[in-house]
């Protein structure tokens, strides 16, 4: 195989001429003339990102520290779900009596295939496209986790909303080369004639709560 | 004499059903495209456009360096980089992977690339199962077909197209409701994914400087393929990199708008290596397969280079006047359209292609719609230059010569042009030698009762 990449190297360079050594440069003096960084504050960045899931059919709630527990409920009870997978790192204290919460300590695709949705957090949040970022950090769980059930109630905290994507991905490269996933809305496709079927492989509701 | 070419075409434009189904398909596309980049949405559109070609310049001008950089990084978290020069060098890295580990079946995710290289041909040929999770592509798979539309793979097809095969494959009687039918496909690929020994998707992007593999979609398709199966292969050409995560911003930014009309695809992941400690979803085993395959016959051609530019979008497809009458499967190859055009030639050689380059009008509207700002009708052009003065060369030309040489002189010569427009009005009875089979697939536009020079005369 070592020989295949010589070739491919020596076929391009030839191609090429070469990387000029200034590389570095070359790209930082690429002109840049996008909106790169937000000029919104938190209220008109909630407005946005509250349009863009509407947008998708999707619901975001607001609340306040102290009523997260009852907006999840009454969120939860609303689409009559009971039976709730959460991260195993979730806090029993957060979740509401009265349902049935479900710690996915490494459950099997078919157990998290029956319950009726998954509440997760989020690394973070995208305004202008009304994206949540996974990752597998706090409260976020497994990847199956937010693919395999039905609904997805996502909680995003107030200083976790960022305006555009370009903010967005400058912060996550910190984070180095952790395995990322951006959610805009619920699976869909439209693949036959073009009409739109939400939840083909994964959720077909988007559900998020602002914690402000 | 018809060629295979012409056959096809002249199929597609007789099947009535066909037409409507293009025009309908891509008209819907072309809408929501100018919705998304319309200026009250995206007013920075043209800065981003020029931004993104200015990126995939400066990328494939220093490929190597980038290659070596995606190639340690991609090392640097466990993922293994195969270099492969051509087709067969990808289906025998894949059947001896597979011998090793005693796999049987695979998922796949939409990849044009993967259609290039005929991989589930070749893995079948061998007795490996590979299924296409992409609803599209299943439905197409069932019915032996090759994608249609570089982003739609089944726009030909009607709700009754998808009954009928999934009658005759599944044994699933006249189900005709479209929401039906996608529950349908999702309960047998559920079965599929989590039997799979090993999932193959392509790459959107490859991020050099933290060897991430970006994947975009709307299904879930490609997270289930790359999350359920212990193996996950991504099949990538080697342009399809890009410096720094960063730069992906602008890429995604174009990218879901210029496909399908959304800001952002649904799911956009960053893939890099195989799983880590800790993390319980992931494949063992990572591998990414940098793929040759005539790109660097095309990148040592500064004119044409630009042609490796492409992000898939399929915006000139759909815009294109051309393949909204021929479709998708007149084009020789699985690439099909404006881009279809560049490109086939180039990666299958022109005396294979030669009608191709002139299967356009030349209108622009490609190069107008193209995010990355690939010139189209430029490389059409180089390229038809390249049929008429190369090996392949027609042996009729003399009479296009003279035709050329005849148009210059009338143009030259304002009495005998007045002339040439009355007898021109005498065109449509004209339908003998050449121009029977050129018209045989145009329409003339009618010709107005009075020439423009006798109307402006009367206007005194
Ligand atoms: S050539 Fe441009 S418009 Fe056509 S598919 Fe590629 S990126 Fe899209």
């Amino acid at each position: 195989m070592s020989e295949a990449r010589n070739d491919i190297l020596a076929r391009v360079r030839s191609a090429t001429g070469g990387a000029e050594p200034d590389y570095a440069e070359r790209y930082a003096a690429l002109p840049r003339e996008y909106k790169r960084e937000g000029a919104l504050d938190f209220e008109g960045k909630l407005q946005l990102f509250a349009d863009r899931i509407h947008d998708y059919d999707g619901v975001l709630h607001t609340c306040g520290k102290d009523q997260v527990v009852a907006t999840i409920a009454a969120a939860l009870s609303a689409r009559g779900k009971r039976r709730i997978v959460v991260p195993p790192d979730y806090p029993e204290a957060s979740l509401p009596k009265g349902f049935e919460f479900v710690w996915d300590h490494e459950l099997t695709y078919e157990a998290l295939d029956q319950c009726d949705g998954v509440i997760t957090g989020c690394t973070l949040a995208i305004a202008l496209t009304g994206t949540i970022v996974l990752q597998d950090g706090l409260y976020q769980g497994r990847r199956a986790l937010s693919l395999v059930p039905d609904y997805h109630l996502c909680l995003v905290g107030r200083n976790q909303i960022y305006e555009t994507a370009p903010e967005a991905i400058q912060v996550l490269s910190r984070t180095g080369a952790r395995v990322t996933t951006f959610i805009s809305g619920p699976s869909a496709t439209s693949d036959i004639e073009m009409t739109r079927i939400k939840g083909v492989h994964g959720p077909r509701t988007l559900e998020v709560i602002v914690i402000c | 004499m018809p060629t295979a070419f012409n056959e096809k075409i002249s199929q597609t434009l007789g099947n009535q059903k066909l037409q409507l189904a293009l025009y309908a398909g891509t008209g819907r596309l072309v809408e929501h495209r100018k919705h998304a980049v319309a200026e009250e949405r995206l007013p920075e559109y043209q800065e981003l456009r020029s931004h993104a070609n200015a990126l995939k310049k400066h990328t494939i001008e220093h490929l190597d360096h980038y290659l070596e950089q995606l190639e340690a990084n991609v090392q640097a978290h466990g993922g293994q980089v195969i270099w492969c020069r051509d087709a067969a060098e990808v289906s025998d890295f894949v059947l001896d992977l597979a011998k090793r580990r005693q796999a049987r079946l695979i998922v796949k995710s939409k990849s044009m690339t993967t259609e290039e290289i005929d991989l589930n041909e070749r893995l079948e040929h061998h007795g490996l199962e590979a299924v296409e999770t992409d609803l599209g592509e299943y439905i197409i798979q069932l019915r032996g077909e090759r994608p249609y539309h570089i982003v739609a793979p089944a726009l030909h097809l009607t709700r009754y197209d998808v009954a009928d095969i999934f009658q005759e494959k599944l044994g699933i009687p006249n189900e005709t409701v479209i929401e039906k039918q996608t529950m349908i496909a999702r309960s047998v690929l559920r079965e599929k994914f989590l039997a799979a020994d090993i999932g193959i998707t392509g790459a959107n992007f490859l991020i050099a400087d933290s060897g991430a593999v970006v994947l975009v979609e709307n299904e879930g398709n490609a997270r289930l393929t790359t999350t359920a199966p212990k193996i996950h292969i991504a099949v990538a050409g080697i342009e399809k990199i890009i410096p720094r995560a960063q730069d992906l911003g602008v890429f995604l930014k174009l990218l879901g708008r210029s496909a399908t009309g959304q800001p952002l695809t649904v799911y956009t992941s960053f893939l890099s290596g195989a799983r880590r400690e800790g993390e319980i979803d992931g494949p063992d085993e990572f591998y990414l397969v940098l793929l040759d395959n005539g790109r660097t016959k095309l990148l040592a051609d500064p004119d044409k280079r630009e042609s490796l530019y492409c992000i898939r979008c399929g915006a000139c497809l759909n815009i294109c006047p051309v393949y909204r009458k021929i479709g998708g499967h007149s084009f020789p190859w699985i690439y099909s359209g404006p881009i279809g055009a560049i490109i086939t030639p180039q990666f299958l050689g022109i005396q294979h292609t030669p009608a191709l380059p002139f299967a356009s009008s030349l209108c622009g509207a490609c190069a107008e719609v193209c995010p990355v700002k690939i010139d189209i009708p430029k490389v059409l052009l180089d390229l038809r230059a390249g049929v008429k003065e190369g090996p392949g060369k027609a042996k009729s030309d003399w009479l296009e010569r003279l035709g050329f040489h005849a148009f210059a002189w009338l143009m030259c010569h304002p009495k005998a042009y007045a002339l040439m427009g009355r007898f021109s009005r005498l065109a449509p009875l004209l339908n003998i030698g050449p121009l029977r089979a050129w018209r045989s697939q145009r329409d003339l536009p009618a010709m107005p009762a009075k020439s423009f020079r006798q109307l402006w005369k009367e206007r005194g």
